[in-house]
């Protein structure tokens, strides 16, 4: 009677109960996203300890195969199955899945899981000690590509499901406006599409056949172009879930309503705008591409600092509009009675906080003639171990705490919760020293990517290692933070008590204002996008072929192949 | 759309904020000279000796005019060939005086490399198939680790010189 009741309520609200063989699909994703957490934890610690200079890898393994396992199973892994996994879930929520989609979307798990499976022998036969950017003319095994190129299908293929999920649901509720988090859902898959067709470009064009010898040389600037055209958009497909985790999750979590559902439908349309044409800030002291055109992508890159703005305000509106209609008094009341002992609030907000000097020290990165003083020096591994690593991670956690036990038929329970709250209290603390340590010891010039070495002894070398020290105490209490996290997560799977934990969607105002229909355009997002795109690269690409020189023969030996 | 007014507020101060600092970088780019290198001379990466500047006999350091120097620098996996001492042993030091504009030009015989004078704006990526170039006035005397600073195989991290910069 008591469920039944539910139901109808949250059918009222647009909210669909997800089944059984829903859920299975969804933690599937999950479970692979944890366990790779484990294992590139793991990678993690065997590295702070090597650049300690206080131990050396047992059995010959290569500190950079170790690096690249990292690398690829954190960066690219963890939160890809994690992302589509949590996609899947607000799909499944609010616009509902039919037995095909669900089929598919089992097809593009399996597909990645293979993909996944052969990446993972490459690295681990030491055959593509090649690191996650793959840079050429670097040859791996042609398993490892293979395989990179089978993940991206599968993601594709997820995207794919998405989209029909969304269309179905339009036919079915014509004139009515999309939910919120299916919209965001739509923009990042869209994102995702968009910003992968450049890897798949470079993996399935360049490095297959090159590496399997069809062709003898590559075109290493043409390479690194479409890597970069898709990595740093990679960047903002972690960031947008825990967007929407913050725009449409919290507001319920901390008991209030959503500030705006047309300004944060907004903010992720600039984002799509934004994240894609302006790859170049990551070539910015590469030789082989044109200052001018280094500057344009440069200005485009900074336009994202207005919806990261947007989506500031709008954070700290929906705190101070909650503590105040709450009655909290004063200047900060709202602020001193936020719900700081629920791990779901606390464990992103530490994110939100992170993203603060995280944003600017991008914003340094970006800074064209500004970024020789930080480009390939660990400051920059500094930096995303804030972003990626703090402020998307502790977002992913925060989700997992109800997301977990919402699949899975259970509850978090007041002692789960405690655990996750000393979980993110771990996981600042030790960022805070590792992080802090990679940001310094870089401003003194010390490069990333690097195993131990005192560079034949200088005074600056000296310097660093005293920093490489520190990064290895954070990342020791790091990886405790991995433990406990891996703990909660098989709590929350098989153990927790049988129960019915909230999924979290926050409402309108009941006197919102409408949302413009304009936003369902998406021939129009689209098309900008490209247009975008199209500005940014056209000029330059056409220039980077024109001007090439002869290509690269491939180079094994170097990665001790 | 409905923008409150405060945020309206934050969003002109940022926007603000924003073309000012574009401003500045563009000023320092364009009018100053500060962009970062971007010569885009091509060479050819099977045979980097075919470019005068690359033969053995021109590596390392060569003194074109009082307070100005050229290093010309081969990248492989994993040494820098900075050319030989009149011992005939490997240069692996560089010394030049203080306040000296010292041209660098390094380029790849293998794979991408890094080149970064540490603590220094001297910071290129090297690619094969490129020359990198990059021309400075040394005005800090010290000794500089210059290393590779992008990954090029399992002996990436004993790629290394120095450069001292004297009184």
């Amino acid at each position: 009677m008591e469920l039944a009741k539910k139901n109808i309520d949250e059918q009222s609200l647009g909210q669909l109960t997800i089944q059984k063989t829903e859920s299975k699909l969804y933690m599937s994703y999950i479970t692979v996203a944890f366990v790779a957490l484990l294992i590139g934890g793991l990678m993690g610690l065997l590295q702070v300890f090597v650049r300690s200079g206080r131990f050396t890898l047992p059995f010959g393994i290569d500190y950079y195969q170790v690096l690249t396992v990292h690398g690829v199973i954190l960066g690219l892994v963890l939160t890809t199955y994690f992302i589509i996994g949590f996609h899947f879930s607000l799909m499944g929520k609010t616009v509902g899945i039919s037995t095909k989609q669900r089929k598919l979307a089992w097809l593009a798990f399996w597909i990645m899981v293979i993909g996944t499976v052969l990446t993972a022998t490459a690295i681990l036969l030491g055959q593509a000690s090649v690191l996650y950017t793959f840079y050429a003319p670097l040859q791996a095994h042609p398993a490892f590509y293979i395989g990179l190129a089978m993940v991206i299908i599968g993601s594709w293929i997820a995207g794919f499901v998405n989209w029909r999920q969304l269309y179905v649901w339009k036919k079915a509720h014509p004139r009515e406006k999309s939910p919120l988090l299916a919209f965001m859902v739509t923009i990042n898959t869209l994102l995702w599409f968009i910003a992968t067709l450049g890897v798949a470009a470079a993996v399935l064009i360049q490095f297959i056949p090159w590496s399997l010898g069809y062709a003898e040389t590559i075109n290493v600037l043409v390479s690194r172009t479409l890597f970069w055209y898709f990595g740093h958009p990679l960047v903002y497909f972690w960031l947008l879930p825990a967007y929407m985790a913050w725009y449409a999750i919290i507001p319920k979590i901390i008991g209030g309503k959503l500030f705006s559902d047309s300004l944060a439908r907004m903010s992720f349309v600039l984002f799509l705008f934004f994240s894609i044409p302006v790859g170049f800030h990551h070539q910015l002291t590469e030789p082989g591409i044109d200052p001018t055109w280094k500057f344009i992508q440069v200005a485009l890159t900074f336009m994202v600092v207005i919806p990261s703005l947007m989506t500031a305000f709008s954070m700290f509106a929906t705190f101070e509009i909650t503590g105040r209609r709450k009655g909290f008094k004063g200047l900060f009341g709202w602020f001193k009675h936020l719900p700081w002992k629920d791990v779901r609030f606390l464990a992103p907000f530490i994110g939100m906080l992170a993203f603060i000097p995280g944003g600017a020290g991008g914003i340094i990165n970006a800074s064209h003639q500004m970024n020789a003083v930080v480009h390939n020096t660990i400051w920059v591994t500094g930096h995303f171990h804030l972003t990626v690593a703090t402020t998307v991670m502790l977002t992913f956690f925060g989700i997992s705490y109800w997301l977990i036990p919402h699949l899975r038929g259970r509850t978090l329970t007041p002692k789960l919760n405690r655990l996750g709250i000393i979980q993110a209290i771990i996981w600042t603390v030790g960022m805070t020293i590792m992080s802090g340590a990679m940001h310094i010891e870089g401003l003194l010039g010390a490069p990333r990517r690097s195993s131990y070495s005192e560079y034949g002894g200088g005074e600056q070398v000296s310097e660093w290692i005293g920093y490489q020290l520190a990064q290895a105490i954070g990342g020791t209490i790091l990886f405790i933070g991995i433990i406990l996290m891996v703990y909660i997560f098989i709590k929350l799977t098989f153990f927790a008590p049988k129960g019915d934990e909230e999924f979290p969607i926050a409402e309108e105002e009941p006197d919102a204002e409408q949302t413009p229909a304009f936003f369902e355009n998406w021939k129009l997002w689209i098309g900008i996008t490209v247009a975008l795109i199209l500005f940014a690269y056209t000029i330059p690409f056409v220039d980077i072929i024109q001007n090439s020189p002869p290509g690269s023969v491939p180079f094994d030996w170097p990665i001790g192949r | 759309m409905h923008l409150h007014k405060y945020e309206k507020i934050w969003l002109l101060f940022g926007i603000g904020s924003l073309v000012v600092f574009l401003l500045v970088l563009g000023y320092g780019a364009f009018w100053q000279g500060t962009h970062p290198q971007s010569h885009g001379i091509t060479i050819d990466p099977n045979n980097i000796e075919s470019n005068e500047a690359f033969k053995p006999e021109n590596l390392g350091l060569t003194q074109v005019e009082e307070d100005k120097y050229i290093l010309n620098i081969a990248a492989s996996a994993f040494y820098y060939d900075l050319g030989k001492d009149e011992d005939g042993n490997a240069v692996r030091h560089i010394r030049v005086p203080k306040g000296s504009t010292v041209l660098f030009q390094v380029a790849s015989k293998d794979v991408v490399h890094g080149f970064n004078v540490a603590g220094t704006n001297v910071n290129m990526m090297v690619e094969p198939g490129y020359i990198s170039s990059l021309e400075t006035v040394m005005k800090n005397p010290g000794t500089y680790t210059i290393v590779c600073n992008e990954y090029c195989g399992i002996g990436h991290h004993m790629m290394y010189a120095t450069l001292e910069v004297y009184e």
